[in-house]
């Protein structure tokens, strides 16, 4: 390993969140963003060469180390170390209506999800995952939400980008197909009942 | 066509009071809504919505108000959806458009979210499984330990605080100085051979100030008494102290 490169794996080991690759090039002032990138390259395929039990993630936007996953039952029995809680469906489903539609305000996201989401808003931004991004134009002047980069960092992304696209997804938002002309309602739920 | 993870617990009704906790199992009407549909095996783009109507309505029964408040709103959607399509409506009219298209939309993009959500909770469940370095779960705050000390401890204690002090201000409880009953007597004595006194013979030799403060009390209690008759002849000058003609003559 280059210097660059042990100077970068002691950066990542002492800091408690991902560090950005413009943030490591502050390391050393000779080094470039390429250099930096390059000996990033270099470290992960250095854990990935020797089968560390830890290695690079691109996470959030940055560099993180991070413990393989194999290992994560074992360090839980033994106490070392503890999974973040999982969320509920309700908060789930509410971050996903913000990381798509941000910036969003609480109504649209109500509407979405047809039940009230003070609470799980509330919830959401006291862990940090969610912050209050502007105000809308409309009436009364709404709060709007967005995701932060604890959101990205809770999910192991590199960026906003990595969720999946809309249309990637099994249903996607079709518009409805219209119905035939003058099919009344028992036509319509009688033949499924056999 | 299923998106949920684990089959969600299927609703037994016309039970008991668990059936709370069962719904909670659902994030929100449109959740139930999709359940249902799911069960019966239904499409989305094509809702039976006097069955599901029905169906809903039964699902919620067993719910209190207050709780239910986001379910009531979709079962009162529903019913007046149902009414609608069992309405007689202009068939010759060429823009006649499904009363459920709303419906339909709202479900079909709350299914998608459901989708993306539980694709978030995947993801999130795996990053979950690879330990950053320096994560440590906030510690619990811990109440403080009782509090164990013996006297001796405690009155060391005591003793450190007043040496802290820097001048310990100890106030001393001394007899009553001030005689009024004896200036009483004294004045009185005087004004049996004379017709007045002065200030001065009144406060006798080399007073104090407790002696001052005394014979003023006391003579403002034989004023008051009707005993003696203090008169100031002029501003300043010394009070004069007569007998009270009045009294003199009772």
């Amino acid at each position: 390993m280059t210097p660059l490169a042990q100077l970068l794996e002691a950066a990542l080991f002492s800091a408690a969140r991902p560090l950005t690759a413009e943030e490591l090039c502050t390391l050393d002032p000779d080094a470039t963003l390429a250099d930096v990138r390059t000996a990033l390259e270099q470290l992960r395929e250095h854990y990935e060469f020797d089968q560390h039990g830890v290695e690079v993630v691109e996470i959030a936007g940055g560099y993180q180390i991070l413990s393989r996953s194999q290992f994560a039952a074992a360090i839980e029995r033994a106490q070392f170390s503890q999974r973040a809680a999982r969320l509920t469906a309700a908060a789930l489903e509410t971050l996903a209506v913000i990381a798509y539609r941000q910036p969003v305000g609480r109504a649209e996201i109500e509407e979405i999800r047809g039940v009230s989401a003070g609470g799980v808003l509330r919830t959401l931004q006291e862990r940090g995952l969610i912050e209050v991004v502007g105000r809308s134009e409309g009436m009364g002047r709404p709060l709007l939400y967005g995701t932060t980069p604890l959101f990205l960092e809770l999910l192991a992304l590199r960026d906003l980008a990595d969720l999946p696209k809309a249309e990637e997804l099994t249903i996607a938002l079709q518009p409805h197909r219209p119905e035939t002309e003058g099919e009344d309602d028992a036509a319509a739920y009688v033949p499924a009942e056999s | 066509m299923s998106v949920r993870e684990a089959p969600p617990p299927s609703l037994a009704l016309g039970g008991d009071a668990g059936f709370v906790v069962r719904l909670d199992a659902f994030s929100g009407p449109l959740d139930l809504l999709l359940h249902l549909l799911r069960e019966e095996q239904l499409e989305i783009a094509d809702i039976p919505i006097a069955r599901i109507c029905d169906q809903f309505l039964l699902a919620i029964h067993e719910l209190g108000l207050n709780q239910a408040a986001d379910y009531l709103e979709m079962a009162s959607r529903l019913v007046r959806l149902k009414a609608q399509l069992l309405l007689p409506r202009n068939l010759d009219d060429e823009g006649w458009e499904d009363p459920r298209a709303e419906l339909v939309r709202r479900l079909l993009e709350y299914q998608q979210i459901r989708e993306i959500a539980i694709g978030m909770g995947r993801a999130a469940d795996r990053r979950a499984e690879r330990f950053a370095r320096g994560y440590l779960p906030p510690a619990p705050e811990l109440p403080p330990p009782p509090l164990t000390l013996d006297l001796l401890e405690l009155l060391q204690a005591v003793e450190r605080v007043i040496a802290a002090i820097p001048s310990p201000v100890l106030h001393r409880v001394v007899a009553r100085p001030l005689d009024v009953e004896g200036a009483m007597r004294r004045v009185v004595w005087l004004l049996e051979n004379r017709e007045s006194i002065g200030w001065r013979e009144a406060l006798g030799d080399a007073p104090t100030i407790a002696d001052v403060l005394s014979t003023l009390l006391a003579l403002l209690e034989l004023a008051k008494r009707g005993s003696v008759h203090l008169v100031q002849p002029a501003p300043f000058a010394p009070m004069v102290i007569a007998r009270d003609p009045a009294g003199a003559t009772t």
